[in-house]
């Protein structure tokens, strides 16, 4: 960074780098939505392969599940999904692919 | 050991009329009294989109029984099933663990709810225009969803 030296101090420009540093961390920290459990927020205890409506969210355009890091979802709860998604595939509720 | 519940869905082609579903409905029905088993619910979806296509169909007409019964019946109706060429798909699902475990957790849960709130001080069951009205969950938190790092 040799154009940011002419401002100040090297010690000052140092300080102030990582105080930015620090502001863009707890910015990420601040916009990152804390993801819940669909299921578990909702209370939905059943998770049944004939209710489409339910499942469908967690069946993307492509036609896999959802993985559990993008949707939040508790491994309890995706367990039972992913059966469920399973079954729904069988009688051609939900696509097995779409391409 | 009959009291296992099972739900049979079986998929017709969309062209089979009201008669034929009917049909094969007591075709069914007879095999599962004649092994001591019990048709609890029957419901028809009627016709349905097929979400990919079964032996060039795009649409079918979904049947669901609720059937009461032993695994013996239930191998013997997915065995016949399968022979039928006027069903396009079917499948065979143990239901009544799961819903024992399910009638278990909502159970739990209530009682749970219900014991907390005698322990504060308030009536067990919720009472109509208690608590916050209708959560705006974290609005103002959505315009950075795109944003996410």
């Amino acid at each position: 960074m040799p154009f940011g030296q002419g401002r100040s101090g090297g010690g000052r420009g140092k300080k102030d780098d990582k105080k930015a540093g620090e502001k863009g961390g707890q910015r990420r920290t601040l916009f990152r939505r804390r993801k819940v459990c669909k299921f578990c927020a909702d209370k939905i205890d059943d998770i049944n392969y004939k209710d489409v409506k339910l499942i469908g969210p967690f069946v993307p355009e492509r036609g896999k599940i959802l993985p559990r890091r993008i949707s939040g979802t508790c491994a309890m709860h995706q367990r039972k999904l992913q059966t469920a998604i399973k079954r729904a595939r069988q009688i051609a509720l939900i696509p097995y692919v779409t391409d | 050991m009959s009291d296992r519940q099972y739900e049979l869905v079986y998929i017709l082609p969309p062209d089979s009329t009201e008669a034929q579903v009917a049909e094969l409905h007591t075709q069914i029905e007879a095999a599962v009294s004649k092994m001591n088993g019990v048709i609890e619910k029957t419901e028809n979806w009627g016709r349905r989109k097929l979400a990919y296509e079964i032996g060039h169909n795009k649409e079918g007409v979904y049947v669901l029984d609720v059937i009461n019964g032993s695994g013996e019946l239930m191998k013997e109706l997915d065995r016949r099933l399968r022979v039928m060429d006027q069903v396009i798909r079917h499948m065979v699902v143990r239901v009544d663990e799961e819903k024992r475990v399910v009638e278990r957790t909502r159970s739990k849960r209530q009682a749970d709810s219900e014991r907390r709130r005698v322990k504060r001080g308030l009536p067990p069951v919720r009472q109509p225009g208690e608590g916050r009205p209708t959560e705006s969950e974290d609005m103002d938190d959505d315009r950075f969803d795109g944003v996410e790092v």
